[in-house]
């Protein structure tokens, strides 16, 4: 009996933490051993040494701009979130401004936002606020289609539960419809995550002035393909992090939700 | 208490009209226990909905207190089919949600609440949240959380069909005992022949389709009763069988000899 127990719980070490990182050693293995065994230039593909050396050659300029980039993600992403979250309820709300208001940011999301980039420039210069309106951008729209859906999903016992007490439409809808609907926020977090990362690299890299975007752009102009890897690198780790950030604060937020869902 | 005078329900179908419920006529008195029995799809849930006011009737009234219902009633609490608990509510917190809804004060009920908890034997697993709870208890949890509205008047949609056959037993015995200790009127709506001898004054026996009172058989065995032994096994078999013929017979009527 407790060797099963202490054999589960070895397991799930096992899974949560191993795995991945082995899953990250075998990644960066293969790529290193195709540079290698194809005499791989480095301008085309640089070797895992290659991007090391290139980061340890300027590591303080490289954090600098990571945490430009990471500044701009945020704000953005907390300001995506926020409004995202605020227009869902209002269409969730009334089902007239929803019949609306759906096509217009449907239409909005399909825009090519690379296509934007150019236009932000000419409205509001140089500086953060087109990065992080492009990072405003691309990640909205997750957020408001899986809250919509969340707040859509109240199962209907619930929903009879709250008529047969009363209760407002305002107290359904704090009591019961929006603490349902987060474990669907929290999956449209997960696709706004990496989605804001991507628009604030879009909008240095077309706009560059600080940012990790900004030195891949600049590594193309002086043909530093090490140094591009080593922004791409920070980036993907970046997008790692904050992830795992949402999943956690999920965890912490909505630890019923594994359990409703299983 | 409870008048439901000439009730009836037609919802608009997708292919049509579907006649639910036709010109029910009942008299449910202060304190009494009456069971709803019928076949499945006969209308059970729809009267009873008519009567939370959660449906309006679309001919005939109900009456609470002497009161036409018009809209859910604070001292009226339904029970339902599902525990219908919120999943990220401990158990105390989930019993306390009609306080919280009505704008009543918590402090007032708190004292309520525990009382209730540890009448049902729910005192060791209050912090829990729902998932954590068997089938069994989940149930429990609803019952509580409908008694701390204090009502007047309950209303039970099959609470225990979802649960195995021992648990269902053990919480309808309990329910007797609830209804022995507050003499809370109580309308519970059951397929089950043998919840319905157990518990019931009256039993009013609904046909299908359109949902009909068929027969009201009264249940004239002192309290407390119980499944399995007791002096009134002869009594318990007779009644027994007379629901079950009513019930079986149903399904040979022709629909024009039910209209
Ligand atoms: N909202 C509704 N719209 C249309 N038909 C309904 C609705 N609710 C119930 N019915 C129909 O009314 C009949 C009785 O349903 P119900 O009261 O749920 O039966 P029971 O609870 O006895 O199983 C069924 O035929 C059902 O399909
Ligand atoms: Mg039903």
């Amino acid at each position: 009996m407790t060797d099963i127990v202490a054999g589960s719980r070895g397991s799930r070490v096992w899974v949560n933490a191993a795995l991945p990182i082995l899953g990250a050693v075998i990644t960066i293995g293969a790529w290193w051993g195709a540079t290698a065994a194809f005499h791989i230039d480095p301008f085309y593909l640089p070797s895992p040494v290659d991007v090391i050396d290139s980061f340890m050659r300027t590591p303080q300029y490289l954090l600098q701009e990571t945490w430009t980039t990471l500044q701009r993600v945020l704000i953005g992403f907390v300001i995506a979130v926020a409004g995202g979250l605020a227009i869902a309820v209002t269409l969730a709300a009334s089902s007239v401004v929803e019949r609306m208001a759906m096509p217009v940011l449907a239409a909005v999301n399909a825009i090519p936002k690379v296509a934007l980039a150019p236009l932000l420039l000419v409205w509001m210069g140089f500086g953060d606020s087109p990065k992080i309106v492009m990072v405003v951008l691309l990640s909205f729209f997750p957020v408001i289609v899986s809250t919509m859906a969340g707040l859509t999903s109240t199962p209907a016992d619930l929903r009879e539960l709250a008529r047969s007490l009363k209760a407002s439409w305002w107290q359904t809808f704090v009591k019961v419809r929006l603490t349902w609907a987060l474990p669907q926020v929290f999956v449209g977090l997960k696709v706004a995550t990496p989605l804001a990362i991507i628009g604030a690299v879009i909008g240095e890299v077309v706009n560059p002035d600080h940012g990790l975007g900004s030195v891949i752009a600049g590594s193309g102009a002086s043909n530093d393909t090490p140094l591009a890897f080593a922004a791409l690198v920070l980036l993907a780790l970046l997008g790692v992090v904050l992830f795992y950030l949402v999943a956690g604060i999920e965890r912490v937020l909505v630890p019923w939700a594994r359990t409703i869902n299983s | 208490m409870i008048t439901i005078d000439g009730v009836s329900q037609t919802f608009k179908g997708r292919s049509g009209p579907v006649e639910a419920i036709r010109d029910i006529n009942l008299t449910v008195g202060e304190g009494e226990f009456l069971t709803v029995i019928g076949r499945s799809g006969c209308g059970k849930s729809t009267l009873l909905r008519m009567v939370a006011g959660l449906l309006k009737p679309t001919a005939g009234a109900v009456q609470v207190a002497g009161e036409t219902v018009r809209g859910p009633r604070r001292d009226v609490a339904m029970v339902f089919q599902k525990p219908a608990l919120l999943p990220w509510r401990s158990v105390e917190d989930n019993v306390m949600l009609p306080v919280e809804i009505f704008g009543w004060r918590k402090s007032e009920h708190r004292a309520n609440a525990d009382r209730l908890l540890e009448m049902t034997g729910l005192t060791a697993f209050r912090k829990r949240l729902p998932h954590e709870l068997s089938g069994g208890m989940q149930q429990r949890v609803s019952l509580c959380r409908a008694l701390i509205q204090n009502p007047k008047v309950m209303l039970l949609d099959e609470p225990f069909s979802a649960l195995d056959a021992l648990t269902r037993e053990e919480l309808a015995v309990e329910l007797q005992r609830i209804h022995m200790e507050l003499g809370t009127t109580m309308i519970f709506v059951t397929h089950s022949i043998q919840e319905a001898v157990l518990l019931a004054d009256r039993v009013a026996v609904l046909s299908s389709r359109p949902g009909q009172l068929r027969r009201l058989v009264e249940i004239p065995i002192p309290r407390p009763r119980s499944f399995g032994h007791n002096a009134h096994l002869d009594q318990v078999a007779n009644i027994s069988a007379e629901l079950h013929s009513l019930l079986l017979s149903d399904a040979h009527l022709p629909r024009t000899q039910t209209a």
